[in-house]
């Protein structure tokens, strides 16, 4: 089981103090979260992409890249990759530049992007978001696995006798999950490449999730990739811990009621009882995230929102200490202990390798 | 003996309602009129302002908290709905609107609708016509032609007014049965089941 942290790189205004990041300080914060992840003993980072404000990452690869010389175990991944508005070929080219460059601790997340206005800044339409997350992630898994495309669709120009370079490190692509809150036609697409699937699962109630990840672990078997609880599911969580509940509530409170996304709706303790939200001690943070194994299966990777919603960068690196001290090491335990020995492990570039290698004697067995 | 279901749906704001007193009389004459046709009708009557919290909260994260998807639930799942609205500066009242905005776009496909509204003058009466009737062919659900319509004066005050509204329910109520008790509508598509085929996807990109 892999753990991590996802930054949506939001600049917010500290609701407690009205004080607003400017945006160099917000892009260390979010460089020192990376740090403090691989630091306390988690698996991944993933950063977000955005082309619009209040957000500050527009450009995945260079902060992945520089992180990539700054640490030396975390994966570093996506959360997620525009696949709608990029071009599949610079995609191509970026990924695995920085997965060379990062001994392969790389892996990407498609998502398509919800900003109507976003799209024709890119030259693209919102209304083709499916088509085009579809034709241009079949690209992109074409150029990373033949070394020569031929390729021709309807969303940019043609490409003959293209290689993509450099070529995938030791001939292996880069992990792809794919990202989704409500489409199941996403799930299909994972399920078809035998890909990751990614539920967001921080903003709705489970049961929507339970649906979502159903169909791809069914259609997963189906496309014959393996059982249907062999799948590749990650999952998000969104925590806030102190020692005292009460003083996790209190402390979390101003800063739910203003964010982005929830704030004015809802009340913490609605949001709380109705999505997997925790705002608690790290005892309350277990119990409700090995819950996510009972609804959804044994899964592979649990990622956490911890910097948003105008969060103090002191704050958040508290609360990831409390995060690899006190919570992951338990869950960390239990869902390993939990997981049969046919499900496998979170996906890294060592174990796609050999799993290569292992097809390569197989067939010459054969 | 047929079974159908109906959702009652009013906006009222007040309690008591003139809207849900409205919506009401049409349940219980919808409720004959189908018995007239052998039909046996499960009827829910909610009101939109219990849920008014919800609405909102559900307009500001995308989903429905727990009482609210019980709502709308039944309203998927009626054969038939009847809608009263009071009308407000010429139109719907927002806590109504917010209710349909809030449905999945093909949510009323084919459905069965009365419309029904209240005000305190007649002068609103076509608000039906020109402001609830397009939302509802917008959504695509069939709305039965004759409309009900109450102001003050139609609750029986005057010579006359109280029976032509009864003669009104009566009428659409009736026109609404006929739909109900003949629908033939199949069951809502489920996408999580129901999986189009990646080839197909691929192909019509």
């Amino acid at each position: 089981m892999q753990f991590g942290v996802f930054s949506v790189g939001d600049v917010t205004p500290d609701p407690t103090t009205g004080r607003v990041p400017t945006e160099a300080e917000r892009i260390k914060a979010m460089v020192s979260v990376a740090l403090k992840t691989e630091e306390i003993g988690l698996d991944v980072f993933a950063t977000g992409e955005h082309h619009n404000p209040p957000f500050v990452p527009s450009s995945p690869t260079t902060m992945l890249g520089y992180l990539a010389a700054s640490t030396d175990r975390i994966i570093l991944s996506t959360a997620t990759t525009l696949i709608t508005t990029n071009d599949p070929v610079k995609i191509a080219e970026d990924y695995a530049m920085l997965q060379h460059l990062a001994d392969g601790r790389v892996d990407l997340m498609m998502g398509r992007g919800n900003t109507g206005p976003v799209y024709p800044w890119f030259g693209k339409d919102i209304r083709d978001g499916i088509p085009l997350a579809i034709e241009n992630y079949h690209l992109l898994h074409r150029l990373w696995r033949e070394d020569v495309v031929d390729w021709e669709g309807k969303y940019r120009t043609p490409l003959q006798s293209f290689t993509s370079t450099p070529r995938p490190l030791d001939g292996i692509p880069p992990f792809v999950w794919h990202g989704s809150i409500r489409s199941p036609e996403i799930a299909e697409q994972a399920a078809y490449y035998g890909d990751g699937f990614f539920a967001n699962n921080i903003f709705w109630p489970k049961e929507h999730f339970i649906r979502l990840i159903d169909l791809y672990r069914r259609r997963y078997e189906h496309y014959g990739h393996g059982q249907a609880d062999q799948a590749i599911v990650g999952l998000g969580g969104q925590v806030f811990m102190r020692k005292n509940s009460q003083d996790a509530m209190r402390e979390f409170r101003p800063y739910f009621d203003h964010a982005p996304v929830y704030g004015y709706g809802p009340s913490l303790e609605e949001f709380t009882a109705q999505t997997p939200l925790t705002v608690g001690s790290p005892q309350q943070v277990i119990e409700k995230t090995l819950q996510f194994r009972e609804y959804f299966g044994d899964y592979q990777r649990q990622m956490f929102l911890m910097d948003h919603a105008g969060l103090p960068l002191s704050t958040v690196l508290e609360q990831l200490e409390m995060l690899g001290s006190e919570v992951v090491p338990v869950l960390r335990k239990e869902f390993d202990s939990l997981r049969p020995a046919h499900v496998p492990d979170g996906p890294t570039h060592a174990a796609l390798k050999a799993a290569a290698e292992r097809q390569v004697v197989e067939a010459e067995v054969l | 003996m047929k079974q159908r279901g109906l959702a009652v749906i009013s906006g009222g704001l007040n309690e008591p309602s003139s809207t849900r007193l409205l919506a009401d009389r049409v349940a219980a004459s919808a409720t004959q009129a189908l018995a007239d046709l052998d039909v046996e009708v499960q009827v829910d009557v909610m009101d939109l302002r219990d849920h008014a919290h919800e609405l909102t909260n559900m307009m500001l994260t995308g989903f429905a908290g727990p009482d609210l998807a019980t709502a709308i639930d039944k309203v998927m799942k009626a054969d038939g709905l009847i809608v009263a609205t009071p009308i407000f500066s010429a139109s719907y009242s927002g806590l109504f609107k917010t209710f349909f905005d809030l449905l999945e776009p093909d949510a009323l496909v084919g459905k069965p609708v009365l419309i029904a509204a209240t005000a305190g003058t007649a002068r609103h009466s076509l608000a039906l016509e020109h402001v609830v009737r397009p939302l509802f062919s917008y959504l695509r659900a069939v709305v039965v032609p004759t409309t009900v319509f109450a102001a003050s004066e139609d609750w029986g005050i005057g010579s006359g007014s109280g029976e032509a509204l009864s003669e009104r329910i009566d009428r659409a109520a009736r026109e609404l049965a006929r739909l109900v008790a003949s629908d033939q509508r199949p069951a809502p598509v489920d996408p999580y089941d129901d999986v189009m085929s990646f080839e197909d996807l691929l192909g019509g990109s």
